[in-house]
């Protein structure tokens, strides 16, 4: 089967399974309102609106807007933008550091791979949250330091999938067949260990970037993260906390979208999981 | 069992040096002059003044020589001064750190008294409703943002219903109901997620267990199914609890910063996102650094520590 083949197969297989159905929709969804923004809504996000300040849902602002008056609805869907960008760009960021260090460990075992993988329980001691507060405290908090923040968090995990995959294969017989061929060792992790790594990276990544669409809604939400005038869900969440009292509206939105959009990533990752490979059900949380 | 025990504390000590760099590290990134960092805003200080600061800090030296400098006086108790109010930061994370590990306490407890119980029970009822509710409660918890489910709290028990206070923090030990009463909706809503991994953990645990040989075997010998559970499969429930309890742990204390600040608890967290507006550089690091420990010593101190009883972990 072709690898494109093998795509839609087990895309069909997701689409499947009802609740990953939701998952897959609500991402989609996601992703073409956070492009066609401006389509979509005709205010922008940062528009103030003086006779509609607090407003509640009305024909004017679908979903409300805030003590400036800026439309609920326009920031949400802005904020969306920012809540893809952060969780494939950190999760980008933590497969292009952690695939190769763990394959690096695989092929050289021995102390390199003992140096990278205590490197990496080092590394996993920090919650990403954590290392953006670092980083935030030496840097400011911006687009790129929640990126990098949240992208570091995640390289040890990749790197230890990676690694336990490749270990499990490097005592496969047609890998020792392979090797006693005179296949060199670069050609095996390219020929082996990589395609089959493939599988539980995606699982791994659909699962963490809900988490990072959590952590970037936590920094939000204590101001280290990125900073307003630009929407996020976390900023957001701030901006309306001490409007609880008078317009409880602000504070209940983006809660329900950062919510959906995780359940969605988790969804679609657990069902990823079963079709790619059971076997990996309580390897990767 | 005592050759487990040493190989795990001599592999805890390279990483505990690359911890401790990493976090020293991160005055490196500072752009900039890291002196001017050190003495933190509001301080105009002239070119002789700042060599001073950069002497004390050992700035001009290579960077493992500050490295070192660093970790000697931290291993003494020395992390530096806050530029708030100029109190060593050692000091203030003791008081802080007694609020947020009571604090922490009472969600991990929370957690485990729900989770646990919740997962025995859905795996023991497998496919009724109370199963079909406790699985969707968890999937939901692992979702939702903590700190909007505390603020979701905070407007229906406190602002709505007006049954709980929903800012501050009274000491659970000099008045134990005011203590908690503070402390529920924090704890609740730090916990929730811990809560939920936690119960899907034991459930899956308790499901494996329950399909096992020896659980058929007591069943067949007529042996109570209260009595089955309560021998074999707590047990092995209890152990997903074990295995979490590390990742967990930095979960809460990262969930302490954002809960921290949400409910004005003067906790490690709350102090952490203060000195970050306050760019009070040595306060963020020396609070990154204790949190980092508490991590560390939680997931191998107590891997190290349940391996006797528990074979299986190792």
């Amino acid at each position: 089967m072709t690898d494109a083949n093998h795509g839609i197969d087990v895309l069909r297989k997701v689409m499947r399974i009802p609740h990953a159905a939701f998952g897959v929709v609500f991402i989609l969804l996601t992703v073409l309102v956070a492009i066609f923004a401006p389509l979509i809504v005709p205010v922008g996000p940062e528009e103030m609106d003086f006779d509609n300040l607090l407003s509640d849902i009305s024909s004017a602002h679908l979903l409300g807007s805030d003590q400036l008056g800026r439309d609920t609805l326009a920031r949400l869907i802005y904020g969306a933008r920012i809540a893809l960008i952060v969780s494939v760009g950190a999760i980008g960021l933590g497969v292009l550091i952690g695939v190769p260090l763990g394959l690096i460990g695989v092929y050289f075992r021995g102390f390199v791979d003992d140096i990278i993988m205590r490197a990496m329980d080092a590394l996993v001691v920090f919650p990403s949250l954590l290392i953006a507060v670092g980083l935030a405290a030496a840097l400011g908090g911006s687009l790129t330091t929640v990126i990098v923040a949240i992208g570091i968090a995640n390289v040890p995990w990749m790197a230890r999938v990676v690694r336990s995959q490749g270990l499990s294969i490097r005592e496969q017989d047609y890998v020792a067949a392979a090797l006693a061929g005179g296949m060199s060792h670069t050609r095996i992790i390219f020929k082996h260990i990589l395609p089959n790594s493939v599988a539980p990276v995606i699982v791994q990544s659909t699962l963490s970037m809900g988490y990072a669409v959590l952590t970037e809604a936590a920094l939000g939400f204590i101001g280290v993260g990125i900073q307003p005038p630009t929407p996020t869900w976390g900023n957001m969440l701030q901006q309306a906390f001490p409007m609880l009292e008078q317009q409880a509206l602000l504070s209940i939105v983006p809660g329900v979208a950062i919510f959906l959009l995780v359940l969605a990533f988790n969804f679609v990752g657990d069902a990823l999981r079963d079709v790619l490979d059971p076997r990996l059900k309580g390897v990767i949380h | 069992m005592w050759t487990y025990f040493i190989r795990r504390i001599l592999q805890m000590i390279p990483v505990l040096a690359i911890i401790t760099f990493m976090v020293y590290a991160l005055m490196l990134a500072i752009p900039g002059d890291p002196a001017l960092a050190l003495v933190g805003p509001g301080e105009s200080l002239d070119a002789e003044q700042l060599q001073m600061v950069r002497e004390e800090h050992h700035l001009d030296e290579p960077v493992l020589v500050q490295y070192g400098i660093w970790l000697s006086k931290a291993v003494q108790g020395d992390l530096g001064r806050s530029t708030q109010n100029y109190r060593p930061v050692t000091e203030e994370l003791g008081t802080r750190a007694r609020v947020t590990l009571q604090f922490g306490l009472v969600a991990w407890v929370l957690a485990i008294l729900i989770g646990v119980p919740a997962g025995i029970v859905s795996a023991v009822y497998r496919g009724t409703s109370v199963d079909y509710v406790a699985t969707v409660l968890s999937i939901a918890g692992v979702a939702v943002p903590n700190f909007w489910l505390g603020i979701m709290a905070i407007l229906l028990f406190g602002v709505t219903l007006g049954w709980v206070p929903t800012q501050g923090y009274v000491d659970i030990f000099v008045d134990p109901v005011e203590g908690l009463r503070h402390m529920v909706l924090p704890a609740f809503a730090l916990g929730v997620t811990s809560w939920a991994l936690i119960m899907r953990q034991s459930r899956s645990a308790m499901l494996e267990v329950l399909a096992q040989d020896y659980v058929r075997t007591a069943n067949a010998k007529g042996l109570r199914k209260r009595r089955v559970i309560a021998i074999h499969a707590l047990r092995n429930a209890l152990l997903p609890v074990v295995t979490v309890f590390g990742l967990q742990t930095g979960r809460i204390f990262a969930g302490s910063v954002v809960i921290e600040t949400l409910f004005g608890i003067p906790g490690m967290g709350q102090f952490m996102v203060q000195a970050i507006f306050a760019r009070d550089f040595m306060s963020v690091q020396g609070a990154v650094l204790v949190m980092a420990l508490a991590v560390l010593i939680a997931s191998y101190g107590l891997g190290v520590c349940l391996v006797g009883p528990t074979d299986t972990l190792r």
